[in-house]
């Protein structure tokens, strides 16, 4: 089990090169990416209007030269709500994520290196969070919360604590028991020093590398939750409540639904083609497959 | 293996208690007043220390807590705030059609993902690896209402194969029965079907390269039987472990999947419970999820042993 964390001990500054050298979805995945992120950071640029502005006289257009993706139920146009909600997709995923990668990885790191029964209580319970549907534990977090951004990032966050933990334990426990540590641990280095100066940064790309994959998770949990009516409060576009307006008007305006749903299936996909070559990359045991 | 299966019962009830905690702390971090919140600012002052007190709100925390363990203890999960019910009854209620839809969607995903997990393997960077490793990149891609919407735009509103209400009640054939359950079972069972063939593929791949497998080759065992018995068998404990992580996700996917088509079920319950702000309801739905998790974690792992004679019961 413990040979299972040892390659993460040598550092690989050129891991992501390797991975999109070995894999041509890899590209695919991390061109739409940088694709879906320009377009937020230029959406005051990119967008054609207001993703605001009501414009009644022009409500449940379908697409025309005007309105290259139609309007909603408000008349607003549908493209530029698109661009901005792309902005709040990504934000709330990463912020979300970020929040997670620190906790989850705090615990994880301590469980680890201090062992023993209390280990096996947070990891039991980790467990249960891992098999606790993340949808439903998002959803009961931010009902018992309120709908606002913040409580949102919050409840995201804590379904992605648990992967976290493990990626982050794993190899703790191997660290912990390394030469480097034991001779630094020999002349007086205390448990936090030990912690975070020689098992963190020896294990950080193991955690970087797999938060991609939970990135894509995380996004698609904040489209599950705004489509429920969980996520940040409306005019504000997003794109899973720019699908919940959409369902609401399936029967006679499809695109309402359609072109929001496809920007969340781009971006899940082009995070997991780039996590998984990421994941591939750095496990040698499936790189000769 | 008596022993083990109590030893595994028995490590259960510390995580379950642990859960219990994290739900009842969860249920108390509501702001603000649970009883202002559940009858609105208009409320008598009468009214609202009548439902503290029913909720027992007026109690110290502690004693909340213990009656709290106490009445899970007995199955006593409360009541609905906004029918009267107790909380089994509303859930007993919508349980067999989720169990209905959850069956159809793991029998489909079992269905196509095995062989394609299979032929994906036994043709290891082949076209058809190829094709299969993106479509099912595709399939993990998208959320359970991301891909029900699409289908119930093309299948149900543009082509008219299926009902665009799904089982929304009254009397129906067992033909339009299993036409309203069919785009539902569908979009969960195609999900699924991306994860068992993904396991299924990485499995099969870990067990191709064993000895026994060239042994059995070598002794002229056809491909069939090479694979239905000598490979694939021994690919099952991967597989049985990912199909049970992922009963979680499954379970979330069809809340979704029930909202969309308007299948009564568990989705509609818990949807119903967040609009009418139902805590008690949700707090209910809360536990007997922790409880439905930590039993099929429980069940995948003593279901080793059923499939694995080597493993020990120690």
């Amino acid at each position: 089990m413990s040979d299972a964390a040892a390659p993460s001990l040598e550092s690989r500054p050129g891991r992501l090169w390797l991975a999109l050298s070995q894999n041509r979805l890899a590209w695919i995945g991390l061109a739409l990416l940088a694709l879906i992120v320009l377009v937020a950071l230029l959406a005051p640029w990119l967008a054609p209007y207001d993703p605001l502005e009501q414009n009644i006289a022009a409500r449940l257009e379908p697409p025309s030269a005007e309105y290259w993706l139609g309007t909603d139920s408000y008349g607003r146009d549908v493209l530029s709500r698109l661009i901005y909600g792309a902005r709040v997709s990504l934000f709330v995923g990463f912020a979300a994520i970020v929040v997670a990668m620190l906790v989850g990885t705090t615990i994880g790191v301590i469980s680890g290196y201090v062992g023993g029964l209390f280990d096996q209580i947070v990891m039991g319970v980790l467990d249960v969070m891992l098999a606790f549907p993340t949808l439903l534990l998002g959803l009961m977090i931010a009902a018992m919360l309120g709908a606002s951004l913040e409580n949102l990032i919050i409840a995201i966050a804590v379904t992605e604590i648990a992967p976290f933990a493990r990626v982050a334990r794993a190899p703790t426990i191997s660290l912990r028991e390394r030469d480097f540590v034991e001779a630094c641990r020999s002349y007086g280095c205390g448990p936090v020093r030990i912690m975070t100066r020689h098992i963190l940064p020896n294990m950080m790309s193991d955690v970087v590398v797999m938060s991609s994959l939970w990135l894509a998770s995380a996004i698609r949990t904040e489209a599950s939750l705004s489509f429920i009516g969980l996520g940040v409060p409306p005019p504000t576009a997003t794109w899973g409540s720019m699908i919940r307006e959409g369902f609401e008007n399936i029967l006679d305006a499809w695109w309402l639904a359609v072109f929001p749903s496809l920007a969340i299936l781009v971006t899940v996909l082009a995070l997991n083609l780039l996590g998984d070559a990421l994941r591939d990359a750095s496990d040698p045991r499936t790189q000769s497959r | 293996m008596t022993s083990f299966v109590l030893r595994r019962l028995l490590f259960a009830i510390p995580t379950l208690l642990v859960m219990l905690t994290a739900i009842f702390v969860l249920v108390r971090m509501v702001p603000g007043d649970a009883a202002q919140v559940v009858l609105g600012d208009q409320a008598s002052a009468a009214s609202l220390a009548a439902l503290r007190a029913k909720l027992g709100l007026d109690q110290p925390v502690y004693v909340q807590y213990v009656s709290f363990l106490l009445n899970v203890a007995r199955g006593d999960l409360g009541q609905s705030l906004s029918s009267g019910r107790s909380v089994i009854e509303e859930v007993g209620q919508v349980l067999p059609s989720t169990i209905e839809l959850t069956a159809a969607a793991i029998g489909i995903g079992l269905l196509f993902g095995l062989p394609l997990g299979v032929a994906a393997a036994l043709s290891r960077n082949g076209w058809i690896d190829y094709v299969s490793r993106v479509v099912s990149l595709i399939g993990l891609s998208f959320p359970a209402f991301v891909s029900g919407i699409l289908m119930l735009i093309v299948f149900a509103i543009q082509l008219g194969w299926f009902p665009v209400l799904g089982g929304s009640g009254g009397r129906q054939s067992f033909a339009e029965h299993l036409r309203g359950l069919a785009l539902p079972a569908l979009n969960l069972g195609l999900i699924m079907t991306a994860y068992v063939m993904r396991v299924t593929r990485a499995a099969m791949l870990g067990v191709l390269t064993e000895d026994y497998i060239r042994t059995a080759r070598a002794k002229g065992v056809g491909p069939v039987r090479l694979v239905a018995r000598h490979a694939l068998r021994n690919s099952l404990i991967p597989i049985i472990t990912v199909v049970g992580l992922y009963f979680g996700t499954l379970i979330g996917n069809s809340v979704l999947t029930e909202i969309i088509f308007n299948r009564p079920g568990l989705g509609k319950l818990i949807l119903g419970a967040l609009n009418s702000r139902d805590y008690t309801l949700l707090q209910g739905l809360m536990i007997i999820f922790a409880i439905c998790v930590i039993a099929v974690n429980t069940l995948t792992d003593l279901a080793y042993g059923l499939v694995d004679p080597r493993v020990k019961y120690s």
